[in-house]
């Protein structure tokens, strides 16, 4: 009976009406390993079915982010919880105490979120590396930077230190998800290369790097190559020591979108 | 002379609008789209030919109907000039010339409703005699005066406040209205009704889970019949002259952890031939005995006659969620075909029953077990078709696996009872495709590849098209006979529908829904 309820967003559906009705208890402090153990189960039984068992997505929205659009904050989600989300398949967990409606917001913030983690690196010593090596050229942290490479303000939040540390050393093996580059070959013979921005069955849409759009129908096009493992981004490996790199993956693990 | 005319009509107008005779023969009156899937025998095929390979480049959109559901699921259903749309608890009708509204119904939904494995979405309407026919979440079966809107006669199927719904569209048959009901998720027992079509008396009830002293209940161990799922949440097919009701039944409960459940669970993941006239079971198949993936069998029976292994037979071909293509005898349910139509990994073929010979670990595990296809299957609720023109059967299919987890699964009223969750493989190791299958044989034609595994069904056309639906929003047609993409519209939204195909003053039209609207395309110029 399951079926996708598609790219609709439960939690970016959620309603006015649905923000407005407050918890009856407080949000519990001080959880224990045990409650988060609860909170897990009762995720798994009654948000799985549709959010995935790790919150990936599925018929439901990804709740595995570290922000939820419309869901700003804790109250936010347990409205979401609580009451639903009117016209979608999100249904209200009428069946739940306040309690374990806590303990579920408890579970959905941390699937999108990683820890905290002790670093031996030095993040203010990371911060100007960033700036030394160029690195805001192609990145925006905090609203400043280029825009040709993925925005880092909470890239802290939403990658392990080893896997920032990837990004430095390694970039292709550690790509964004859906990132990939693009080689098109157009009817006239002239060749495209850029990062896909967009694609469906009949055009795709790309960027070059020279940061200028273009959209090409595929009938039209002589060849499509993906190129994967691509990424204008260089390595770090040979340019930076093993402690600088320490101090940029400390920087960059503490961008965890507190502006 | 004009008066002449008026008088000469009259007695037409007088009489039932849509007669069951006619529905039955429905493939005589191509201008028209008269159930969900076009004829009883679930084909999904358009008779009008106007629109073909060499002019559907000019194909573009004449008018736009703007729901208020979020992402619409209809099928619409065309006769006489008027287009009956629905939404959750709405039916409203169209005037075919201009989109323009004729009458709109709407039932309140109740506060407390909730729909629980699926959105707030409605398939579509039936129509027979003066009557249109709907199903709404909150399970009751409402028959509407086709001029107005005026509800003529109102049902209560089932409880919703324990997990029943209904969004597929009823059938309506000589006398009768059928409907099947949603909840597999929610632990009801599922079944079949049908209602009598001038006062909405229940006439009969199939329960798809048998029931203590019934054939079939020892497939099911101790109290676990009781909440075993079962649903029946799209349309079925029907045979007039056999006079068989065929419905595919959907997954037992809870979905992922079987271990209360040991047993075949029938008839979950079956398709079951009823007597129309009694509700009574005259033959069943499993496709996936005591399934543990989701796999409901519950994609439109296609009913078509062929010659297997040189003999002429009245068939049943369905492209199952769980990746085979079947083909079964539709008098007497014999097996005769089972083949793969897209990746699965989970059984290692069929025997000579048809019975799935289930390679081992491919389970749902606590760990997560690597299958495919995903939960959402090779298929799903969105329609086939076949073209006796071309005798190919087109399916939409999904390659996507996914990774199964068991967890604990607690019944409560009301709530999921499910036992565990996927995380499906997605980006760009999932896609889907458009196939064309040799219907005897279950042999590939030729495919079009879709950029992700798709939610919207196909139509074929007399005219040498077949139209498809894609997530990213493309509505496009392909050249029926080898796939070659023709032409292709943005419609914004992702698409989860089913087209079909009607004419508007003789010319041909084609519709289709995408997100919370239906778009109707004909031929510049037209």
């Amino acid at each position: 009976m399951a079926r996708l309820i598609g790219s609709i967003s439960f939690l970016c559906l959620l309603s006015a009406q649905a923000q407005t009705r407050a918890p009856q208890s407080p949000q519990p402090s001080n959880l224990t390993a045990q409650d988060l153990t609860r909170g897990k189960q009762l995720f798994e039984a009654q948000c799985a079915p549709c959010h995935g068992i790790q919150g990936t997505g599925g018929k439901g929205a990804n709740l595995a982010r570290p922000t939820l659009k419309h869901a700003a904050d804790d109250a936010g989600l347990f409205a979401v919880i609580q009451n639903g989300i009117e016209n979608t398949g999100m249904p209200r967990a009428w069946q739940m105490t306040d309690r374990e409606v806590w303990l579920v917001v408890a579970h959905v913030r941390s699937l999108g979120r990683v820890a905290v983690e002790n670093l031996p690196g030095d993040a203010a010593q990371g911060k100007a590396l960033f700036r030394s090596q160029g690195c805001g050229a192609c990145h925006i942290v905090n609203g400043v930077g280029g825009n040709l490479g993925p925005e880092l303000t909470e890239v802290g939040a939403r990658r392990s230190s080893e896997r920032l540390r990837q990004c430095l050393l390694e970039p292709g093996k550690a790509l964004p998800d859906g990132f990939v580059m693009v080689r098109a070959v157009r009817g006239d013979g002239s060749a495209l290369e850029g990062i896909r921005v967009n694609e469906d069955s009949f055009t795709i849409q790309l960027r070059d790097l020279a940061n200028r759009f273009h959209s090409l129908r595929k009938q039209q096009l002589q060849t499509l190559e993906y190129k994967l493992e691509a990424t204008p981004m260089s390595s770090y490996r040979d340019k930076l020591s093993g402690a600088e790199v320490d101090h940029l993956v400390a920087y960059l693990a503490s961008l965890r979108g507190q502006r | 002379m004009r008066f002449a005319r008026v008088t000469f009509l009259l007695p037409c107008l007088l009489t039932a609008q849509v007669p069951y005779e006619r529905i039955v023969n429905a493939d005589g009156e191509p201008g028209v789209w008269l159930t969900y899937s076009g004829n009883y025998q679930g084909h999904r095929y358009s008779r009008l030919a106007e629109i073909t390979p060499a002019n559907v480049a000019g194909l573009r959109p004449l008018w736009v109907y703007q729901t208020n559901n979020p992402r619409t699921e209809v099928s619409p259903v065309v006769v006489d000039g008027v287009m009956y749309v629905t939404e959750a608890n709405n039916v409203t009708a169209l005037d075919v010339h201009t989109g323009r509204s004729l009458w709109s119904w709407t039932r309140p939904i109740p506060k407390d409703l909730q729909t629980i494995g699926f959105g707030r979405t409605n398939r579509g309407v039936a129509v027979i005699d003066e009557l249109v026919v709907v199903g709404t979440l909150d399970a009751h079966l409402v028959a509407l005066d086709a001029k107005t809107g005026a509800v003529r006669w109102d049902a209560e199927v089932a409880d919703y406040k324990v997990g029943h719904c209904i969004t597929g569209a009823p059938i309506a048959i000589d006398g009768k209205i059928l409907t099947g009901i949603s909840g597999g998720e929610a632990g009801i027992r599922g079944f079949i009704d049908a209602y009598d079509a001038k006062s909405g008396k229940r006439l009969w009830r199939f329960w798809t889970i048998p029931g203590p002293g019934e054939p079939g209940h020892d497939t099911w161990t101790s109290d676990a019949w009781k909440t075993g799922g079962g649903s029946t949440w799209v349309s079925g097919s029907y045979d007039p002259d056999l006079k068989l009701v065929y419905w595919g039944v959907g997954n037992p409960g809870p979905d992922w952890n079987g271990d209360s459940r040991i047993g075949d669970n029938l008839y979950t993941c079956s398709l079951i031939a009823l007597d129309a006239d009694t509700g009574k079971l005259r033959w069943h198949f499993q496709f996936t005995p005591h399934d543990e993936h989701d796999w409901d069998a519950t994609e439109i029976p296609v009913l078509i006659n062929g010659t297997v292994r040189g003999q002429p037979r009245k068939l049943m071909a369905m492209a199952n969620r769980n990746g085979f293509y079947y083909l079964l005898d539709r008098a007497t349910g014999e097996f005769l075909l089972g083949t793969p139509y897209a990746k699965q990994t989970w059984a290692k073929g069929l025997d000579d029953s048809g019975r799935p010979m289930v390679l081992p670990n491919s389970a749902p595990s606590v760990q997560g077990t690597l299958v495919y296809p995903s939960l959402q299957g090779a298929t799903n609720w969105f329609s086939p078709s076949y073209s006796p023109k071309t005798n190919l059967f087109y399916v939409a299919v999904r390659e996507m696996g996914s990774y199964y987890f068991k967890g604990e699964a607690e019944y409560k009223p009301g709530t999921f009872f499910a036992g565990g969750g996927e995380r499906a493989l997605d980006g760009d190791q999932a896609w889907g495709a458009i196939r064309a299958l040799y219907p005897t044989t279950g042999k590939m034609i030729w495919e079009f590849r879709l950029k992700s595994p798709p939610w919207a069904g196909v139509l074929s056309t007399a005219g040498g098209l077949v139209f498809g639906g894609s997530n990213e929003g493309n509505f496009y047609a392909l050249d029926a006979r080898d796939g070659k993409p023709l032409w292709d519209f943005q419609t914004g939204s992702s698409m989860e529908s089913n087209p079909i195909s009607f004419f508007v003053d003789g010319k041909q039209r084609v519709a289709v829904a995408a997100g919370r609207a239906v778009f109707v395309f004909g031929l510049a110029g037209n």
